[in-house]
């Protein structure tokens, strides 16, 4: 039953005209050769045939006259990126931006720089003295870094989803 | 009035798609008639397979059109414009199966088998008479699912190609070619089994 099911896909795929180059040379020599792929074959084409000749179906006279009297009384609606305010989003992003600004300034305030002052290195600064604790150990700023990662990593991912997507794409077609 | 109407028409249907659609968008209301005559017949061939009646295919596909008036300033010509009104004609006809609770997922579910008895009585009778290969097919596919109706509908009469229908069912071209082919091994099924005499008739 398996092996029926195979070869009525790649009939089909003969049929339509996308099975590769290879496919299409061995399917060919097979149809030659074999009776039952030659029968399968025939039957497929009468199927494929039926098909390509059913008619469209026409809906009443009337169709027409009821449409045009339907849109007579609507007005074609702006494109959706015309009523999608700029200015709204580019707010949206100022604010982001001046809270993730705000963070940071909050977090350096809260460093205890004058700790730092005997070590030295190029930016006269002790690394080492720099209280990273306090930075981090505010539950709201975990939480708020924990946010910007999952969404990072939600990015991410649907950057390289789409990536595969149109791959794939590629090398189907 | 009515004289213009007919020399707009006239002047139209020459034109291609994007030309009529262009005219639609500078003003020219009755530029559309143009586009629903051309596209009536598919249109409404795609919904009515997959809602099965005919009164609620007419205004499932008088919806779609209107909807694709109104939202013609979206249409960005990145497709062919059949594809994008395909696209309507499949969400409009979901959204109907759904308000209808008919049930859309399940393929070979029992309304589709009690359907295809109650044509079977009535309609052998009829073929013997008329030997319409092409009635069989069509009431052959009225007894698919929804879903394997509009991919072959897609496939072989609204003459769009793989990716195409991939773009209007919102999925990736390997699955659709793995719809149509299931779609017609089902199809095949139910042609062998309730028009067999007819079957071998062609064969």
């Amino acid at each position: 039953m398996k092996e029926q099911q195979d070869i009525e896909q790649k009939l089909w795929e003969y049929i339509d005209g996308i099975s590769t180059t290879e496919e299409k040379s061995s399917i060919e020599k097979l149809l030659e050769s074999n009776l039952d792929w030659k029968n399968k074959y025939n039957e497929l084409l009468q199927v494929n045939q039926l098909l390509k000749s059913s008619e469209l179906e026409q809906p009443s006279l009337r169709f027409t006259k009821n449409v045009m009297d339907s849109i007579a009384k609507y007005h074609i609606a702006p494109a959706t990126k015309e009523y999608i305010n700029n200015r709204i989003i580019w707010g949206i992003g100022i604010f982001f931006l001046t809270m993730i600004i705000g963070f940071i300034v909050y977090g350096f305030g809260q460093v205890n720089w004058s700790s730092g002052k005997s070590g030295t290195n190029s930016l006269g600064l002790d690394t080492s003295k720099i209280d990273i604790s306090q930075f981090f150990s505010n539950a709201y700023v975990n939480v708020f870094m924990m946010i910007n990662i999952v969404i990072g990593l939600a990015l991410l991912d649907r950057v390289l989803a789409n990536k595969r997507k149109q791959f794939k794409a590629k090398k189907s077609y | 009035m009515y004289l213009n109407v007919v020399i707009s028409i006239s002047m139209h249907t020459g034109a291609n798609d994007s030309e009529v659609i262009k005219q639609v968008l500078g003003g020219d209301n009755q530029a559309f008639a143009t586009l629903v005559n051309r596209y009536q017949g598919y249109v409404f061939t795609l919904v009515l397979r997959m809602v099965k009646s005919r009164e609620d295919a007419e205004e499932v596909a008088q919806d779609v059109f209107v909807k694709a008036y109104r939202s013609l300033k979206d249409f960005r010509g990145e497709s062919k414009f059949s594809t994008w009104l395909y696209t309507i004609a499949n969400t409009s006809s979901i959204t109907f199966l759904r308000k209808k609770k008919l049930e859309v997922h399940s393929l070979d579910n029992e309304s589709t088998f009690e359907l295809a008895d109650s044509v079977d009585s009535g309609f052998r009778a009829n073929l013997v008479e008329q030997k319409s290969k092409q009635q069989m097919v069509n009431k052959a596919i009225a007894m698919l699912s929804p879903e394997d109706a509009e991919v072959i509908t897609l496939f072989y009469k609204n003459e769009q190609s793989l990716q195409e229908i991939a773009k209007i069912l919102g999925q990736e071209a390997n699955t659709v070619k793995v719809r149509l082919h299931r779609a017609r091994t089902r199809l095949k099924e139910k042609m062998e089994t309730y028009f067999m005499a007819e079957v071998k008739d062609i064969y």
